[in-house]
Protein backbone atom coordinates (compact mmCIF):
# COMPACT_ATOMS: atom_id res chain seq x y z
CA UNK A 1 0.00 0.00 0.00
CA UNK A 2 1.68 3.59 -0.86
CA UNK A 3 0.81 7.28 0.21
CA UNK A 4 0.39 9.82 -1.67
CA UNK A 5 -0.62 13.17 -2.93
CA UNK A 6 -4.47 12.78 -4.07
CA UNK A 7 -4.79 16.06 -5.14
CA UNK A 8 -2.83 20.12 -4.55
CA UNK A 9 -3.47 23.51 -5.55
CA UNK A 10 -2.17 26.92 -4.59
CA UNK A 11 -3.36 30.01 -3.99
CA UNK A 12 -1.31 33.45 -4.97
CA UNK A 13 -2.37 36.61 -4.37
CA UNK A 14 -2.74 39.50 -7.07
CA UNK A 15 -1.23 42.60 -5.57
CA UNK A 16 2.54 42.89 -6.23
CA UNK A 17 5.43 45.21 -5.42
CA UNK A 18 8.49 45.57 -7.09
CA UNK A 19 11.96 45.84 -5.49
CA UNK A 20 12.27 49.28 -6.71
CA UNK A 21 9.56 50.74 -5.06
CA UNK A 22 10.65 49.42 -1.28
CA UNK A 23 14.11 50.11 -2.09
CA UNK A 24 13.23 53.64 -3.23
CA UNK A 25 11.46 54.44 0.23
CA UNK A 26 14.38 53.35 2.18
CA UNK A 27 17.07 54.93 0.61
CA UNK A 28 18.92 51.68 -0.81
CA UNK A 29 20.53 51.12 -3.83
CA UNK A 30 18.22 48.71 -6.04
CA UNK A 31 20.04 47.21 -8.50
CA UNK A 32 22.59 45.70 -5.45
CA UNK A 33 19.79 44.50 -3.81
CA UNK A 34 18.01 42.73 -7.32
CA UNK A 35 21.67 41.28 -7.41
CA UNK A 36 22.46 39.98 -4.25
CA UNK A 37 19.00 39.04 -2.90
CA UNK A 38 17.82 37.85 -6.73
CA UNK A 39 14.43 39.42 -6.04
CA UNK A 40 12.30 41.42 -8.62
CA UNK A 41 8.89 41.30 -7.13
CA UNK A 42 6.62 39.87 -3.96
CA UNK A 43 3.21 39.35 -4.18
CA UNK A 44 1.51 41.40 -1.39
CA UNK A 45 -1.76 40.58 -0.02
CA UNK A 46 -5.08 42.51 0.12
CA UNK A 47 -7.07 43.97 3.15
CA UNK A 48 -9.19 41.04 2.62
CA UNK A 49 -6.43 37.96 2.19
CA UNK A 50 -5.48 36.19 5.16
CA UNK A 51 -3.95 32.48 5.57
CA UNK A 52 -7.33 31.92 6.23
CA UNK A 53 -8.72 33.16 2.69
CA UNK A 54 -5.85 31.57 1.19
CA UNK A 55 -5.90 28.27 2.57
CA UNK A 56 -9.76 28.08 1.48
CA UNK A 57 -8.68 28.78 -2.22
CA UNK A 58 -5.47 26.74 -2.14
CA UNK A 59 -7.87 23.58 -0.48
CA UNK A 60 -10.77 24.18 -3.33
CA UNK A 61 -7.89 23.65 -6.19
CA UNK A 62 -6.88 20.70 -4.28
CA UNK A 63 -10.29 19.30 -4.30
CA UNK A 64 -11.00 20.60 -7.65
CA UNK A 65 -7.87 18.21 -8.99
CA UNK A 66 -8.93 15.02 -6.59
CA UNK A 67 -11.27 13.67 -8.81
CA UNK A 68 -14.31 13.69 -6.28
CA UNK A 69 -13.35 12.86 -3.13
CA UNK A 70 -16.05 14.36 -0.17
CA UNK A 71 -14.90 16.78 1.75
CA UNK A 72 -16.89 14.72 4.94
CA UNK A 73 -13.91 11.86 4.08
CA UNK A 74 -11.31 14.09 4.88
CA UNK A 75 -10.38 13.17 8.86
CA UNK A 76 -7.41 15.50 9.52
CA UNK A 77 -6.22 19.28 8.42
CA UNK A 78 -3.41 20.92 9.37
CA UNK A 79 -2.20 24.36 8.36
CA UNK A 80 1.41 25.60 9.04
CA UNK A 81 1.70 29.05 9.45
CA UNK A 82 3.71 31.86 11.30
CA UNK A 83 0.84 34.29 10.67
CA UNK A 84 -2.08 32.79 11.28
CA UNK A 85 -5.22 35.57 11.76
CA UNK A 86 -5.99 34.74 15.69
CA UNK A 87 -3.24 34.42 18.07
CA UNK A 88 -5.54 31.78 19.91
CA UNK A 89 -8.30 30.25 17.55
CA UNK A 90 -7.59 27.86 15.27
CA UNK A 91 -6.89 29.02 11.37
CA UNK A 92 -7.83 25.20 10.60
CA UNK A 93 -11.49 25.49 11.99
CA UNK A 94 -12.63 28.19 9.76
CA UNK A 95 -10.76 26.52 6.86
CA UNK A 96 -12.63 23.35 7.34
CA UNK A 97 -16.00 24.67 8.02
CA UNK A 98 -15.56 26.07 4.47
CA UNK A 99 -14.69 23.25 2.66
CA UNK A 100 -17.59 21.28 4.32
CA UNK A 101 -15.19 19.29 5.95
CA UNK A 102 -16.65 19.51 9.91
CA UNK A 103 -17.32 17.78 12.63
CA UNK A 104 -15.75 14.09 12.28
CA UNK A 105 -12.20 15.82 12.14
CA UNK A 106 -8.87 16.20 13.69
CA UNK A 107 -7.73 19.61 13.12
CA UNK A 108 -4.25 21.78 14.57
CA UNK A 109 -2.18 25.38 13.58
CA UNK A 110 1.27 24.22 13.25
CA UNK A 111 3.91 26.78 13.93
CA UNK A 112 7.93 25.93 12.83
CA UNK A 113 9.00 29.56 11.23
CA UNK A 114 8.89 28.49 7.35
CA UNK A 115 8.50 24.91 7.86
CA UNK A 116 5.55 24.68 9.00
CA UNK A 117 3.84 23.87 5.86
CA UNK A 118 5.54 20.89 5.12
CA UNK A 119 4.82 19.95 8.51
CA UNK A 120 1.54 20.28 8.41
CA UNK A 121 1.99 17.74 4.78
CA UNK A 122 4.44 15.34 6.80
CA UNK A 123 1.70 14.53 9.82
CA UNK A 124 -0.76 14.26 7.29
CA UNK A 125 0.33 11.93 5.20
CA UNK A 126 1.78 9.60 8.28
CA UNK A 127 -1.66 9.58 9.59
CA UNK A 128 -2.85 8.34 6.37
CA UNK A 129 0.08 5.67 6.01
CA UNK A 130 -1.25 4.80 9.96
CA UNK A 131 -4.55 3.79 8.29
CA UNK A 132 -6.17 5.99 11.47
CA UNK A 133 -7.61 8.56 8.28
CA UNK A 134 -8.68 8.10 4.82
CA UNK A 135 -7.66 11.55 3.55
CA UNK A 136 -5.53 14.62 5.22
CA UNK A 137 -4.98 17.75 4.48
CA UNK A 138 -2.06 19.70 4.96
CA UNK A 139 -1.44 23.16 3.87
CA UNK A 140 1.45 25.92 3.91
CA UNK A 141 0.34 29.33 4.05
CA UNK A 142 1.33 32.43 5.34
CA UNK A 143 1.10 36.56 4.87
CA UNK A 144 4.35 37.49 6.53
CA UNK A 145 5.99 40.95 7.71
CA UNK A 146 9.31 41.82 7.66
CA UNK A 147 10.31 45.38 9.40
CA UNK A 148 9.79 47.93 7.28
CA UNK A 149 13.31 49.00 5.58
CA UNK A 150 14.75 45.52 6.99
CA UNK A 151 16.60 43.28 4.28
CA UNK A 152 13.67 40.81 5.00
CA UNK A 153 10.66 43.79 3.52
CA UNK A 154 11.95 42.77 0.15
CA UNK A 155 11.25 38.89 0.67
CA UNK A 156 8.20 38.87 3.25
CA UNK A 157 5.81 37.85 0.94
CA UNK A 158 1.72 35.74 0.69
CA UNK A 159 1.08 32.23 -0.96
CA UNK A 160 -0.94 29.02 -0.08
CA UNK A 161 -0.24 25.73 -1.24
CA UNK A 162 -2.90 22.75 0.21
CA UNK A 163 -2.01 18.87 -0.66
CA UNK A 164 -4.60 15.90 0.26
CA UNK A 165 -3.03 13.25 1.22
CA UNK A 166 -4.67 9.27 0.42
CA UNK A 167 -4.02 5.77 0.01
CA UNK A 168 -6.36 4.80 -2.65
CA UNK A 169 -3.85 3.90 -5.58
CA UNK A 170 -6.25 5.36 -8.30
CA UNK A 171 -6.30 8.76 -7.29
CA UNK A 172 -2.92 9.11 -6.07
CA UNK A 173 -0.72 11.69 -8.68
CA UNK A 174 2.51 11.66 -7.02
CA UNK A 175 3.39 8.83 -4.31
CA UNK A 176 5.59 9.54 -1.24
CA UNK A 177 8.34 7.24 -1.57
CA UNK A 178 10.59 9.11 1.32
CA UNK A 179 10.52 11.54 4.28
CA UNK A 180 13.20 12.43 6.48
CA UNK A 181 13.75 15.85 8.65
CA UNK A 182 16.73 16.93 10.45
CA UNK A 183 16.60 19.54 12.96
CA UNK A 184 18.72 21.40 15.18
CA UNK A 185 18.17 24.30 18.00
CA UNK A 186 19.50 26.80 15.56
CA UNK A 187 18.89 30.40 16.70
CA UNK A 188 18.69 32.11 13.28
CA UNK A 189 15.43 34.14 13.36
CA UNK A 190 12.61 34.83 15.81
CA UNK A 191 9.67 36.83 16.98
CA UNK A 192 9.17 37.38 20.61
CA UNK A 193 4.80 36.88 21.56
CA UNK A 194 3.19 39.84 21.42
CA UNK A 195 6.47 41.55 18.62
CA UNK A 196 4.73 42.64 15.23
CA UNK A 197 8.18 42.01 13.19
CA UNK A 198 10.57 39.15 13.38
CA UNK A 199 13.99 39.48 13.76
CA UNK A 200 17.01 37.57 12.38
CA UNK A 201 21.02 36.52 13.15
CA UNK A 202 21.90 38.56 9.51
CA UNK A 203 24.52 36.36 8.11
CA UNK A 204 24.27 34.07 10.75
CA UNK A 205 20.94 33.08 9.39
CA UNK A 206 23.35 31.76 5.99
CA UNK A 207 25.82 28.97 6.35
CA UNK A 208 25.23 28.16 9.64
CA UNK A 209 21.46 27.52 9.15
CA UNK A 210 20.02 27.37 6.12
CA UNK A 211 22.69 25.85 3.89
CA UNK A 212 23.22 23.57 6.90
CA UNK A 213 20.13 22.51 7.53
CA UNK A 214 19.05 22.09 4.32
CA UNK A 215 21.75 20.32 2.94
CA UNK A 216 22.01 17.93 5.34
CA UNK A 217 18.47 17.06 5.46
CA UNK A 218 18.54 16.41 1.29
CA UNK A 219 21.69 14.41 1.63
CA UNK A 220 20.10 12.24 3.92
CA UNK A 221 17.16 11.97 2.71
CA UNK A 222 18.67 10.81 -0.47
CA UNK A 223 21.43 8.30 0.92
CA UNK A 224 17.80 6.71 3.04
CA UNK A 225 16.35 6.09 -0.61
CA UNK A 226 19.60 5.24 -2.66
CA UNK A 227 19.53 8.25 -5.11
CA UNK A 228 21.69 10.97 -6.44
CA UNK A 229 20.63 14.03 -7.73
CA UNK A 230 20.61 13.25 -10.88
CA UNK A 231 17.82 10.36 -10.53
CA UNK A 232 15.48 13.32 -9.66
CA UNK A 233 13.35 15.06 -12.95
CA UNK A 234 13.28 18.08 -10.28
CA UNK A 235 14.40 19.57 -6.93
CA UNK A 236 12.49 22.33 -4.74
CA UNK A 237 13.95 24.08 -1.15
CA UNK A 238 12.66 26.55 0.90
CA UNK A 239 13.04 30.31 -0.82
CA UNK A 240 13.81 33.29 1.47
CA UNK A 241 15.03 34.94 -1.17
CA UNK A 242 15.71 34.16 -5.02
CA UNK A 243 19.39 33.41 -4.68
CA UNK A 244 19.67 30.63 -1.63
CA UNK A 245 17.66 28.22 -3.43
CA UNK A 246 19.54 28.24 -6.35
CA UNK A 247 23.07 27.69 -4.50
CA UNK A 248 21.55 25.07 -2.23
CA UNK A 249 20.89 23.12 -5.09
CA UNK A 250 24.05 23.54 -7.48
CA UNK A 251 26.11 23.04 -4.03
CA UNK A 252 24.34 19.45 -3.73
CA UNK A 253 24.92 19.13 -7.15
CA UNK A 254 21.77 19.77 -8.74
CA UNK A 255 21.49 21.79 -12.39
CA UNK A 256 19.34 24.69 -13.27
CA UNK A 257 16.83 22.74 -14.87
CA UNK A 258 16.54 20.47 -12.50
CA UNK A 259 15.64 23.93 -9.84
CA UNK A 260 13.87 26.46 -12.08
CA UNK A 261 10.26 24.73 -12.57
CA UNK A 262 10.23 25.21 -8.64
CA UNK A 263 12.04 28.47 -7.95
CA UNK A 264 9.28 31.27 -7.69
CA UNK A 265 10.63 33.89 -5.30
CA UNK A 266 12.06 35.88 -8.24
CA UNK A 267 8.44 36.73 -8.87
CA UNK A 268 6.86 35.81 -5.69
CA UNK A 269 9.26 36.25 -2.75
CA UNK A 270 9.71 34.39 -0.25
CA UNK A 271 5.90 32.91 1.45
CA UNK A 272 7.58 31.56 4.33
CA UNK A 273 5.86 28.40 5.10
CA UNK A 274 4.12 28.59 1.83
CA UNK A 275 7.14 28.70 -0.02
CA UNK A 276 8.81 25.05 -0.82
CA UNK A 277 5.13 23.54 -1.18
CA UNK A 278 4.47 26.20 -3.83
CA UNK A 279 7.28 25.82 -5.55
CA UNK A 280 6.18 21.83 -5.25
CA UNK A 281 2.49 22.79 -7.22
CA UNK A 282 4.29 24.48 -9.98
CA UNK A 283 6.47 21.31 -10.35
CA UNK A 284 3.13 19.08 -10.58
CA UNK A 285 1.48 21.45 -12.83
CA UNK A 286 4.42 20.44 -15.40
CA UNK A 287 5.82 17.10 -14.37
CA UNK A 288 5.56 13.64 -16.47
CA UNK A 289 4.50 10.31 -15.10
CA UNK A 290 7.57 8.48 -13.66
CA UNK A 291 9.28 11.44 -12.59
CA UNK A 292 11.17 11.97 -9.07
CA UNK A 293 10.42 14.98 -6.97
CA UNK A 294 12.75 16.07 -3.92
CA UNK A 295 11.15 18.97 -1.68
CA UNK A 296 13.03 20.20 0.69
CA UNK A 297 11.88 23.11 3.23
CA UNK A 298 13.60 25.41 5.35
CA UNK A 299 12.56 26.56 8.88
CA UNK A 300 14.50 28.50 11.03
CA UNK A 301 15.13 27.86 14.74
CA UNK A 302 15.67 25.34 12.67
CA UNK A 303 15.39 22.37 10.96
CA UNK A 304 14.37 20.98 7.22
CA UNK A 305 11.48 18.51 5.94
CA UNK A 306 12.59 16.44 2.90
CA UNK A 307 10.08 14.49 0.74
CA UNK A 308 10.42 12.36 -2.40
CA UNK A 309 7.85 12.26 -4.46
CA UNK A 310 7.24 9.46 -7.70
CA UNK A 311 4.68 11.00 -9.74
CA UNK A 312 1.98 8.72 -11.16
CA UNK A 313 -0.07 8.86 -14.45
CA UNK A 314 -3.01 10.17 -13.16
CA UNK A 315 -1.03 13.70 -12.85
CA UNK A 316 -1.75 14.40 -17.16
CA UNK A 317 -5.93 13.52 -15.98
CA UNK A 318 -6.05 15.61 -13.23
CA UNK A 319 -3.65 18.84 -13.14
CA UNK A 320 -6.20 21.18 -15.98
CA UNK A 321 -8.64 20.99 -13.13
CA UNK A 322 -7.66 23.84 -10.92
CA UNK A 323 -5.92 27.27 -12.26
CA UNK A 324 -1.92 26.22 -12.61
CA UNK A 325 0.53 28.22 -10.00
CA UNK A 326 2.80 29.99 -12.95
CA UNK A 327 -0.65 31.65 -14.58
CA UNK A 328 -1.42 32.49 -10.94
CA UNK A 329 2.14 34.17 -10.67
CA UNK A 330 2.26 35.43 -14.00
CA UNK A 331 -1.14 37.04 -15.07
CA UNK A 332 -3.81 39.20 -14.04
CA UNK A 333 -1.22 40.87 -11.56
CA UNK A 334 -2.25 44.58 -9.81
CA UNK A 335 1.03 46.74 -8.62
CA UNK A 336 0.49 48.62 -6.02
CA UNK A 337 3.20 51.80 -4.45
CA UNK A 338 4.35 51.41 -0.79
CA UNK A 339 1.73 53.86 0.38
CA UNK A 340 -0.71 51.22 -0.44
CA UNK A 341 1.20 48.43 0.68
CA UNK A 342 2.15 49.99 3.95
CA UNK A 343 -1.99 50.30 4.10
CA UNK A 344 -2.75 47.09 2.95
CA UNK A 345 0.38 45.59 5.60
CA UNK A 346 -1.17 47.11 8.70
CA UNK A 347 2.14 49.65 8.82
CA UNK A 348 0.31 52.49 9.38
CA UNK A 349 -0.87 53.50 13.16
CA UNK A 350 -4.94 54.02 12.91
CA UNK A 351 -6.64 56.31 15.35
CA UNK A 352 -8.81 54.54 17.78
CA UNK B 1 -20.41 44.99 15.40
CA UNK B 2 -22.20 42.02 14.57
CA UNK B 3 -22.41 39.12 17.68
CA UNK B 4 -20.31 36.20 17.72
CA UNK B 5 -23.68 33.86 17.79
CA UNK B 6 -25.33 35.89 14.89
CA UNK B 7 -21.92 35.08 13.11
CA UNK B 8 -21.88 31.60 13.94
CA UNK B 9 -25.80 31.17 12.73
CA UNK B 10 -25.09 32.61 9.27
CA UNK B 11 -21.61 30.50 8.82
CA UNK B 12 -23.11 28.30 6.17
CA UNK B 13 -24.36 30.70 3.59
CA UNK B 14 -21.17 32.66 4.12
CA UNK B 15 -18.57 29.85 4.39
CA UNK B 16 -20.15 27.32 2.05
CA UNK B 17 -22.70 29.15 -0.07
CA UNK B 18 -25.63 27.03 1.14
CA UNK B 19 -28.68 28.09 -0.32
CA UNK B 20 -32.80 27.02 0.37
CA UNK B 21 -34.43 25.61 -2.41
CA UNK B 22 -38.39 25.31 -2.05
CA UNK B 23 -39.04 21.84 -2.42
CA UNK B 24 -42.78 23.22 -3.77
CA UNK B 25 -42.16 25.59 -6.32
CA UNK B 26 -38.42 25.30 -6.66
CA UNK B 27 -37.41 28.89 -5.60
CA UNK B 28 -33.98 29.33 -4.41
CA UNK B 29 -32.94 31.67 -1.50
CA UNK B 30 -29.61 33.23 -0.10
CA UNK B 31 -30.02 33.60 2.53
CA UNK B 32 -32.37 30.65 3.77
CA UNK B 33 -36.09 31.61 4.63
CA UNK B 34 -38.40 30.11 6.99
CA UNK B 35 -41.02 30.57 4.06
CA UNK B 36 -40.66 30.64 0.65
CA UNK B 37 -41.36 34.36 -0.75
CA UNK B 38 -43.10 32.69 -3.69
CA UNK B 39 -45.82 30.41 -2.98
CA UNK B 40 -45.01 30.17 1.22
CA UNK B 41 -43.73 26.52 0.84
CA UNK B 42 -41.89 25.94 4.51
CA UNK B 43 -39.89 22.59 3.00
CA UNK B 44 -36.27 23.07 1.48
CA UNK B 45 -33.87 21.09 -0.27
CA UNK B 46 -30.12 22.61 1.06
CA UNK B 47 -27.98 23.23 -2.39
CA UNK B 48 -24.66 24.89 -2.66
CA UNK B 49 -24.43 28.18 -5.14
CA UNK B 50 -22.14 28.00 -8.23
CA UNK B 51 -19.29 30.30 -7.73
CA UNK B 52 -19.13 31.80 -11.01
CA UNK B 53 -21.31 34.90 -12.50
CA UNK B 54 -21.13 37.97 -14.02
CA UNK B 55 -22.35 41.81 -12.95
CA UNK B 56 -25.93 42.82 -13.07
CA UNK B 57 -25.39 46.02 -11.24
CA UNK B 58 -23.00 48.01 -9.26
CA UNK B 59 -22.60 50.87 -6.95
CA UNK B 60 -19.57 52.47 -4.86
CA UNK B 61 -19.88 52.74 -1.30
CA UNK B 62 -17.48 55.62 -0.39
CA UNK B 63 -18.33 56.52 2.91
CA UNK B 64 -18.51 52.88 4.39
CA UNK B 65 -20.13 52.12 7.54
CA UNK B 66 -17.29 50.92 10.42
CA UNK B 67 -15.51 47.95 9.99
CA UNK B 68 -15.20 48.58 6.63
CA UNK B 69 -13.52 51.79 6.49
CA UNK B 70 -9.94 50.25 5.56
CA UNK B 71 -11.87 48.70 2.22
CA UNK B 72 -12.82 52.80 0.70
CA UNK B 73 -13.38 53.03 -1.68
CA UNK B 74 -15.66 49.86 -1.52
CA UNK B 75 -17.92 48.43 -4.48
CA UNK B 76 -20.83 46.34 -3.99
CA UNK B 77 -22.79 44.90 -6.42
CA UNK B 78 -25.73 42.11 -7.90
CA UNK B 79 -24.31 39.12 -9.25
CA UNK B 80 -26.42 37.38 -11.42
CA UNK B 81 -24.99 33.45 -10.92
CA UNK B 82 -24.73 30.47 -13.13
CA UNK B 83 -27.97 29.34 -11.97
CA UNK B 84 -29.86 32.35 -12.10
CA UNK B 85 -29.68 33.07 -8.47
CA UNK B 86 -28.74 37.01 -7.79
CA UNK B 87 -26.55 37.71 -4.64
CA UNK B 88 -25.27 41.16 -3.21
CA UNK B 89 -22.03 40.94 -2.14
CA UNK B 90 -18.37 42.98 -2.60
CA UNK B 91 -15.89 43.10 -5.49
CA UNK B 92 -12.30 42.37 -4.29
CA UNK B 93 -8.97 42.71 -6.61
CA UNK B 94 -9.90 46.11 -8.01
CA UNK B 95 -6.98 47.87 -9.33
CA UNK B 96 -9.29 51.05 -9.54
CA UNK B 97 -13.26 51.11 -9.02
CA UNK B 98 -13.17 52.47 -12.74
CA UNK B 99 -12.95 48.53 -14.07
CA UNK B 100 -15.93 47.48 -12.64
CA UNK B 101 -18.52 47.57 -15.47
CA UNK B 102 -22.30 45.79 -15.49
CA UNK B 103 -21.53 42.21 -17.40
CA UNK B 104 -18.33 41.72 -16.36
CA UNK B 105 -17.57 37.74 -15.31
CA UNK B 106 -17.20 37.11 -11.80
CA UNK B 107 -15.53 33.91 -9.57
CA UNK B 108 -16.66 33.94 -5.81
CA UNK B 109 -13.19 33.88 -3.60
CA UNK B 110 -13.51 33.11 0.00
CA UNK B 111 -11.93 36.98 1.67
CA UNK B 112 -12.47 38.64 5.20
CA UNK B 113 -15.25 40.28 4.53
CA UNK B 114 -15.32 42.79 7.76
CA UNK B 115 -13.30 42.81 11.09
CA UNK B 116 -13.76 44.68 14.48
CA UNK B 117 -10.78 46.22 15.41
CA UNK B 118 -7.48 44.23 15.81
CA UNK B 119 -9.00 42.60 19.08
CA UNK B 120 -12.19 41.39 17.86
CA UNK B 121 -13.14 38.99 15.48
CA UNK B 122 -12.74 38.24 11.75
CA UNK B 123 -16.18 37.65 9.64
CA UNK B 124 -15.20 35.80 6.75
CA UNK B 125 -17.47 34.87 3.46
CA UNK B 126 -17.25 35.16 -0.42
CA UNK B 127 -16.57 38.32 -2.62
CA UNK B 128 -16.46 38.24 -6.34
CA UNK B 129 -13.66 39.25 -8.62
CA UNK B 130 -13.12 39.51 -12.03
CA UNK B 131 -12.44 35.94 -13.68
Amino acid sequence: MSVGIVGYGAFIPRRRIKLEEIAKVWGADAPSYRRGLQLNEKSVPGADEDTVTMSVEATRNAFARSGGIEPAEIGALYIGSESHPYAVKPSGTIVAEAIGATPDIHIADFEFACKAGTESMFVAQSLVKAGEVKYAVGIGADTSQGAPGDALEYSAAAGAAAFIFGDDDERILAEVVETYSWTTDTPDFWRREYMHYPRHGSRFTGEPAYFRTTMSSAQGIMEMAGLEPRDFAHAIFHQPNGKFPMRVGKKLGFTQEQLETGWLSPWLGNTYSGASPIGLTAVLDIAKPGDLILLTSFGSGAGSDSFIFRVTDRIELVRDRAPGTRKQLDENQIYVDYGTYAKLRGKIRMGE
Amino acid sequence: MISPGRSWREFPQRYRLEAAKCETCGKIHYPPRVACSKCGGTTFENITLPREGKVVTFTIVRVPPAGFTEQTPLPIAIVELMDGVRIMVQIGDLADPSELEIGMPVRLEFRRISWDGEAGLIFYGHKAVKS
